[in-house]
């Protein structure tokens, strides 16, 4: 572990045993690497644990090397990006996927489902200057992923887990079960059951502590499917409280759009191309 | 990267680092002159005005807060005003003064983020915080002190510190609690003397010799330093209703960039952002924050790029007061949000996002979804005023080595604390030179 020589700068980098990280952007808000940066208590004594090597928004920029844990956060949208997935999974010993773009595709994985070229007309006076593929997609859909961290955006807590488990070589906890199980934990009343409020809890991956119901707020399932998530039972449960199949296919629709159990549970609702688009 | 061949010199900065997003800067030079500066922004397009449209009218706080993890807040802020205009609701006193905590706490959290995290590190000589901290650990530990108290207010109000979840058309799902506000005045009141001692700090930085020429844009409002509301005026005679900023600035589309770059019409590159901001309303700020100015040296206005990290000190002067304000004089709601129905209509609001103005305008159909979404953020709106000005800073260096040079261009650029992800619409690198 650890690498010497000269770096980007020309400057002489020491030899250190510490372990490396990287942190790699592709099509994404930044809000998933901000959250290391949001680490205010941890994020020193982490850069004494562990030699940040590539880190663009903090300024660390070394390259040609190996890295023991690469941080990926953000979508594949551009040929370009497809490409520089495989050097960066080459370049790295366990690579982690950081939020909802990186896992599943984002909310730019709403274009999946629509004519790109219409997109790029609706914001762009020159489509033609406009490099993008006609689809967003995850970074497992391109490399093998040893870790996904989920949610829009990551945990904080789940993300010093998931690193601190890394590098002492164990498995990170991280939970499979649903959001309904931390609102339960939480003693937080049912906010479906109770007040007939629309909520993904029963089919989301817990992680955030359930922090939509705790403000009475319903999930909108940014932290994507959990474990064996039954969509077809939550969408009958969701037309019970008055819910019509339009707004439960874009609250399938959203952060997570092109995770398969959502992208399956839209599509039962409207299994013709583009229903999001105009009014009905 | 640099290359030379028979007078002509290039200058290629790539992968932008302290900045959001990704970018880079291309420069051209043929016998001695600057014949082209670009800020080349390859961050891919995301869509976001395309995919909202058939969305309920419920749904672009949450979506456009995606489009930028630094400054979720403003996009949430600029799209429920907007859409509240477009419904005909207007929110009462109290939900308006705690939409201004969360916004302060937004402010907070990014200007910590920049003045130590990305921008200080040049002024001393170091490559980034974590090295800066090997030297001076207890001068970015109270960055980080600052950028944490940003944060715990926005997960106070907000619920979450990075895309909130608590904010909604028409305020909030639940107000704070009285005791949750009342634990943050201490560090509020810590922070603000952090405030107070990094303006003085940065003040000391040497800064090159450099005014900047364009117009400088900002809300303006009569009573307070803007936040939320305002009309927008400039130093050369703007002063429009928000509802008209598109009469007076227009969006091209050029090769080298995926954000759409914005211009007055008929006048020009403007920027937007902290400078702006203090220059056009240095009258609204607090006492505290205007002495903090002056004792750093700043005058009523700032023209000069460098000393916007003055400036940004000082703005976090005024939002940590701001904020403190607020909190002494909290009481919860009567209730924490007012009933919205959705309606044929067409909205629009400018907001101050930490890095300047956010336009945001929906058209909402009679059944409450959006027709039609239009965001210009300040990235956009600045980037010709970049270009601008790094053409006039690299004429001035020519005779700097190219590592010197890119080094200087790289800390230029982030004076204007670009925020790549966020210019919603942006590509890769072209070269369209004949």
């Amino acid at each position: 572990m650890g690498q010497s020589g000269i770096d980007a700068w020309g400057a002489r980098t020491v030899t250190t045993s510490r372990p490396t990280l990287a942190v790699w952007k592709f099509s994404s808000c930044d809000g998933c690497q901000l959250t290391l940066l949001d680490c205010e208590d941890e994020i020193l004594g982490l850069s004494e644990a562990i030699d940040i090597a590539y880190f663009l928004e903090a300024g660390h920029d070394r390259v040609d090397q190996m890295y023991d844990v690469s941080l990926v956060e953000g979508s594949i949208t551009t040929a370009h990006d497809a490409e520089r997935i495989r050097e960066v999974r080459a370049a790295s010993r366990k690579l982690v996927t950081i939020g909802a773009c990186a896992t599943s595709g984002g909310i730019q994985a709403l274009r999946n489902s629509a004519d790109v070229q219409e997109f790029t007309s609706i914001v762009y006076a020159h489509p033609e200057f406009i490099k993008t593929l006609e689809t967003s997609t995850g970074i497992a859909d391109h490399v093998p992923v040893d870790l996904e961290l989920r949610g829009c955006p990551i945990s904080r807590t789940q993300l010093l887990e998931a690193i601190s488990a890394l590098l002492a070589g164990r498995t990170p906890r991280l939970p499979s079960y649903s959001v309904c199980q931390e609102c339960k934990q939480a003693g937080n009343a049912c906010v479906l059951v109770a007040s007939g409020t629309p909520c993904l809890g029963p089919v989301t991956q817990a992680g955030c502590h359930s922090l939509c119901p705790s403000i009475g707020r319903g999930c909108f399932g940014c932290f994507g499917p959990s474990e064996s998530a039954n969509t077809a039972a939550l969408t009958e449960q969701l037309r019970r409280v008055g819910t019509n199949d339009r707004d439960i296919e874009r609250s399938f629709s959203t952060f997570n759009v092109n995770a398969p159990e959502f992208r399956t549970a839209a599509l039962a609702l409207y299994p013709i191309q583009s229903p999001r688009r105009g009014s009905e | 990267m640099t290359h030379s061949h028979r007078g002509i010199r290039t200058l290629d900065v790539r992968a932008l680092t302290r900045v959001e997003g990704e970018g880079a800067m291309h420069v051209n030079v043929v016998d001695g002159q600057v014949t082209d500066v670009r800020l080349e922004i390859y961050e891919p397009p995301r869509f976001f005005e395309a995919l909202l449209r058939g969305r309920n009218f419920t749904e672009p706080p949450d979506i456009t807060a995606r489009i930028c993890g630094i400054c979720p807040v403003a996009y949430q802020m600029s799209a429920c005003h907007a859409i509240e205009q477009a419904l005909g609701v207007t929110l009462p006193a109290d939900l308006r003064d705690l939409r201004r905590l969360l916004y302060c706490g937004e402010w907070i959290e990014s200007h910590a983020l920049h003045i130590y995290l990305l921008h200080a590190p040049d002024f001393l000589g170091f490559r980034s915080a974590i090295e800066l901290a090997r030297d001076h650990r207890a001068l970015v530990e109270r960055g980080l002190r600052m950028k944490k108290v940003g944060n715990e207010l926005i997960e106070i109000v907000g619920g979450r510190a990075i895309h909130p979840v608590n904010v909604r058309v028409g305020g909030f799902y639940r107000s704070p609690s009285q005791s949750a506000l009342a634990a943050l005045v201490e560090p509020l009141r810590r922070a603000r003397q952090d405030a107070l001692d990094t303006v003085a700090w940065v003040g000391g930085f040497e800064f090159p010799d450099f005014n900047g020429d364009w117009e400088l844009v900002s809300l303006r409002h009569p009573h307070e330093y803007p936040l939320n509301e305002g009309r927008l005026v400039s130093d050369r005679g703007l002063d429009i209703d928000v509802a008209n900023f598109l009469d007076h600035v227009a969006e091209e589309h050029v090769p080298h960039s995926n954000a759409l770059q914005a211009h007055l019409l008929e006048r020009g590159e403007y920027l937007v952002g902290p400078l702006a901001r203090y220059s056009l309303n240095y009258d609204k700020l607090p006492e505290i924050a205007r002495q903090a100015a002056v004792s750093a040296g700043l005058g009523p206005v700032c023209r000069n790029p460098f000393q916007s990290i003055i400036v940004r000190a000082v703005e976090l002067v005024f939002a940590l007061d701001e904020a403190l304000r607020i909190v002494e004089s909290y009481a919860p709601p009567r209730a924490p949000s007012v009933s919205v129905i959705g309606r044929a209509g067409r909205g629009h609001s400018c907001t101050e996002a930490p890095r300047g103005t956010l336009y945001h305008r929906y058209d909402i159909g009679a059944d409450g979804s959006v027709l039609d979404a239009v965001i210009i953020p300040p990235t956009s709106q600045n980037q010709h005023a970049i270009e601008h000005d790094m053409r006039e800073f690299v004429s001035q260096r020519l005779h700097l080595d190219d590592g010197e040079l890119t080094r200087q261009c790289e800390q230029a650029i982030r004076n204007y604390d670009p925020c790549i992800s966020c210019a919603t619409h942006f590509l890769d690198l072209t070269i369209v030179r004949a």
